[in-house]
C-alpha cells in the first residue's frame, strides 16, 4: 500500500519571493485515490480471510498521519520513509524509494497505489515502481476481486473497460469510481490505531545510496513554480434568455463555432 | 562501444544481492563475482543495492554525450481504425521542437497491423515512421509495449519522445522511464527549447501551479503532452516519409497480464468526449426533467457532444464514460459550455484548460463563474433552447 499526504484543498499559492509553494496553513489529508486503495485492500483481505497489509508513505514527519489514518482504515503496520536523503525527488527517485522500502520487506502480494495524488497529478510513481519491482502492472482500476492466486481487476481505458487477469505479485492502480464515499474512521479506531505498528525508516534502512536517492537522484529538475497567468473575471451577459442568446450566438459565431 | 555498466571485481563479494534484485534476470554470480548478461537494460537497480558499490553505470557518472541522442520521436497511438487526433497534435508540436533543434521528427507506430496509418503520420509532419508490428501487438499490453518501445529507444538514441498524455499513454511511458533510467515529465500543456534542452510545463495542484521543468541527466528527453493543448498541424497531402520496419521478437510466455473481456462505453455516436472540441457539460441543475435532451439539442447545432459532472453521473442520467473531472475525465475542448454546475474543484479540474468557456447559472455567486471567460446567471431550461433556436435561425434552418 502506498499512500501520500496531500494539501486538502488545491487553492495552494506560490510564495512569490522564493517560487516555492506555500503549503502552511493548508490541512493535509491522505490522497482521495490512495485512501480508495486502502479501504479496497482491507476489503480483500478480509475476504481472503488473512494477510498483512503494510500502508508506506514517503514525506516529512507530518505525513505519519496519513499512515495513522490508514491503520484506522484496517492496514496493520505502517512505515515512513522521512529522511532529508529522499527529499526533493521526482518521481523516478520517489519510485525507486517506495520499490527499495518494497524490496526490504520481503515477499508480497499485491501493491496498491491511488491512480495519482491531487497535487502533482503525475500517475507515473505506479508504473514505474512496478518496473523497478519487476512484476506487472495494472493501472486505472475501480473494482478488482482474487482468484487463487490471481487477480481479476477491470481498468478504465479511454474506450471503456478492460477486464484484465494476472498473476500475483502486482501493482494495481486505482481510481474511484464515482459513487466512492470514503470512511471516515471513528474515534475508537483512530486511538486503537495508535496503538499498531509504525516505524520510521531513512536512506539507511532501505539500503540507499544517498547520491541516488532524493534530489541528487532525480532525472528531471524543477526549474520554475509559478502561478497560471489568471484569467479574467468573466464578462457578465445580461437580459433575458433571448438577449443572452443573441449575444452568446454573436460570441460562438466570432469564434466560428458555427 | 564500451557497455555503460561495469562491476569492479576487486570490489564484488560475490553476495548475489544484485543477482536477487535485478527485476530482468540478467545478473549470475560466477566464481564469486556478479556478471551482467545481456538481458540487462541498465535499470540499475543491482548498483542501487550493491553493499560495496561495485556496479557502476556511466550514464549516471558522467554528463551525458548529447551529441549522440538525435531526432525528435513521437510515440502514434492508434483509436478504431485511424491514428488518434492527438498524435497529430504531437506531430505538429514535435515539427516546431525539430526545426530549432535542426532535427528530425519522427512517429512510432506499434501494434499488429498499424503500417497503414503511416501515410497520415507522413502528412502531418512525421519525416520518418518506425513501425514495430507483432501479432502479440494487436491489444496494448504494457509489458510488451515498453519492451518494443525501450529497445527501440536503446537502439536509435532519440533526443525527445512525447507521448500522449491518455490512459495508454501515461500507463506505458512511465513503465519505457523506470525500465530505461529516463527522467518523466507527465501531462506537458507547454514544450519548448530552453538552451538546447526540452523545456516542459505542466499545471499541477489542479491547475493552480504551473512548473517548468527540465530533464538535464538522461536522454531521451520524455514527456506525456495533455490532448487538445497543442494546435493540429494542416496536413500535407501526399507527403511521404521514410519507412523504418523494426523487428520484433516477442515471446508469448512474457505476456503477464490477459484481457479476459472488453467493454465499450462510447459517448453516443461514437464521438469520444476527449477528442471533441465542443462541449456541453451539465451539473445538478440538468438532471431535473429534460435537462440533458436539451444540452444535446445545443450540442448537436455546434457539432459537439454532452459531458456531465458527477452528480449526474451517480443519478444514472449520463454513462460514466462523459464524466468530466477529477474522477472522470480531463477534457481540454476548444469550447465548453458548462450549465447547471456549481464548480466544485473536483469538475474544474477536469475541464478548466478548455479555451472558451461559457457558464450558465442560476446562483449569481457560482463558483464556476470565476473559471468561465463568459456568463449567464439564468435559468439553462431558458438559456440554452434560446440559443439553440437562435443559432439554428442564423444558420437558416
Amino acid at each position: 500500500m502506498c499512500v501520500k499526504q496531500v494539501p486538502d484543498t488545491t487553492e495552494v499559492k506560490v510564495d512569490p519571493k522564493t517560487g516555492t509553494l506555500i503549503r502552511e496553513g493548508v490541512p493535509s489529508i491522505i490522497n482521495p485515490f490512495d485512501q480508495y486503495a486502502v479501504e479496497e485492500a482491507v476489503r480483500l483481505r478480509d475476504a481472503a480471510g488473512g494477510g498483512e497489509i503494510v500502508a508506506i508513505s514517503m514525506g516529512p514527519p507530518q505525513a505519519r498521519t496519513v499512515l495513522i489514518h490508514s491503520l484506522a482504515l484496517g492496514a496493520d503496520r505502517g512505515i515512513l520513509l522521512c529522511d532529508r536523503g529522499f527529499a526533493g525527488a521526482d518521481t523516478w527517485a520517489t519510485a525507486l524509494s517506495l520499490s527499495m522500502a518494497i524490496k526490504k520487506l520481503g515477499e508480497f502480494d499485491m501493491v496498491l497505489c491511488g491512480m495519482q495524488a491531487i497535487d502533482g497529478d503525475t500517475a507515473q510513481v505506479g508504473p514505474e515502481m512496478a518496473q523497478l519491482l519487476g512484476i506487472p502492472q495494472i493501472t486505472y482500476v475501480d473494482k478488482v476481486e482474487l482468484d487463487g492466486k490471481k487477480v481479476v481487476a477491470r481498468k478504465t481505458v479511454d474506450e471503456g473497460y478492460e477486464m484484465l487477469e494476472a498473476k500475483m505479485p502486482v501493482l494495481l492502480t486505482f481510481m474511484t469510481p464515482s459513487d466512492f464515499v470514503p470512511t471516515n474512521p471513528p474515534f475508537s479506531k483512530i486511538s486503537k490505531a495508535q496503538k499498531k505498528p509504525l516505524e520510521t525508516w531513512g536512506v539507511k534502512e532501505v539500503d540507499g545510496d544517498p547520491e541516488k536517492l532524493g534530489l541528487k537522484g532525480s532525472f528531471t529538475t524543477v526549474t520554475k513554480v509559478y502561478s497560471p497567468p489568471r484569467k479574467d473575471k468573466a464578462v457578465m451577459l445580461e437580459g433575458g434568455p433571448e438577449d443572452v442568446a443573441k449575444k452568446l450566438a454573436d460570441i460562438l459565431a466570432k469564434e466560428g463555432f458555427f | 562501444m564500451a557497455d555503460p555498466i561495469s562491476v569492479n571485481i576487486e570490489k564484488c563479494t560475490g553476495c548475489g544481492l544484485c543477482s536477487k534484485n535485478c527485476p530482468f534476470d540478467a545478473i549470475i554470480i560466477v566464481d564469486k563475482k556478479a556478471r551482467i548478461g545481456e538481458k540487462c537494460v541498465l535499470c540499475s537497480a543491482c548498483v542501487q543495492v550493491c553493499p560495496v558499490e561495485a556496479i557502476k553505470i556511466e550514464r549516471r557518472e558522467v554528463k551525458v554525450d548529447l551529441s549522440a541522442y538525435k531526432d525528435v520521436w513521437v510515440f502514434a497511438e492508434v483509436g478504431e481504425g485511424c491514428a488518434k487526433g492527438v498524435s497529430f497534435e504531437l506531430l505538429g508540436k514535435a515539427c516546431e521542437l525539430g526545426k530549432e533543434l535542426g532535427q528530425h521528427v519522427c512517429a512510432v507506430l506499434v501494434g499488429s497491423d498499424v503500417k497503414k496509418y503511416a501515410d497520415t503520420l507522413a502528412e502531418n509532419g512525421a519525416e520518418k515512421v518506425f513501425v514495430a508490428q507483432h501479432e502479440l501487438l494487436g491489444h496494448y499490453n504494457t509489458d510488451l509495449y515498453s519492451t518494443v518501445m525501450a529497445g527501440m529507444i536503446m537502439k536509435y538514441k532519440p533526443n525527445i519522445v512525447l507521448f500522449p498524455a491518455t490512459k495508454l499513454g501515461r500507463d506505458l511511458a512511465p513503465r519505457i522511464a523506470a525500465t530505461v533510467g529516463l527522467g518523466l515529465t507527465a501531462d506537458c500543456t507547454g514544450l519548448s527549447i530552453k538552451d538546447g534542452m526540452l523545456l516542459q510545463t505542466r499545471p499541477a495542484f489542479g491547475g493552480n501551479i504551473m512548473a517548468d521543468i527540465l530533464c538535464p541527466y538522461t536522454r531521451p528527453q520524455m514527456a506525456t503532452v495533455r490532448p487538445n493543448v497543442m494546435p493540429k498541424p494542416e496536413p500535407k497531402k501526399g507527403r511521404k516519409a521514410e519507412m523504418v520496419d523494426v523487428p520484433v521478437k516477442l515471446d508469448p510466455r512474457n505476456v503477464r497480464v490477459h484481457l479476459k473481456e472488453e467493454i465499450k462505453t462510447c459517448a453516443v455516436g461514437g464521438k469520444k468526449i476527449e477528442e471533441s472540441d465542443v462541449i456541453v457539460t451539465g451539473g445538478r441543475g440538468a438532471c431535473e426533467g429534460e435537462g440533458f435532451e436539451v444540452l444535446q439539442k445545443l450540442a448537436d447545432e455546434l457539432n459537439g457532444v454532452v459531458g456531465a459532472s458527477r452528480v449526474a453521473i451517480d443519478l444514472g442520467k449520463k454513462p460514466k464514460s462523459v464524466q468530466v473531472g477529477q474522477s472522470g475525465i480531463t477534457v481540454s475542448p476548444k469550447l465548453y459550455i458548462v450549465t447547471g454546475v456549481s464548480g466544485a474543484i473536483q469538475h474544474t479540474v477536469g475541464m478548466r484548460g478548455s479555451k472558451l468557456i461559457i457558464a450558465v447559472n442560476t446562483d449569481p455567486d457560482a463558483t464556476i463563474f470565476g473559471f468561465s471567460q463568459y456568463g449567464v446567471v439564468g435559468d439553462l431550461f431558458q438559456v440554452i433552447p434560446a440559443l439553440t433556436a437562435e443559432i439554428r435561425r442564423r444558420k437558416g434552418k
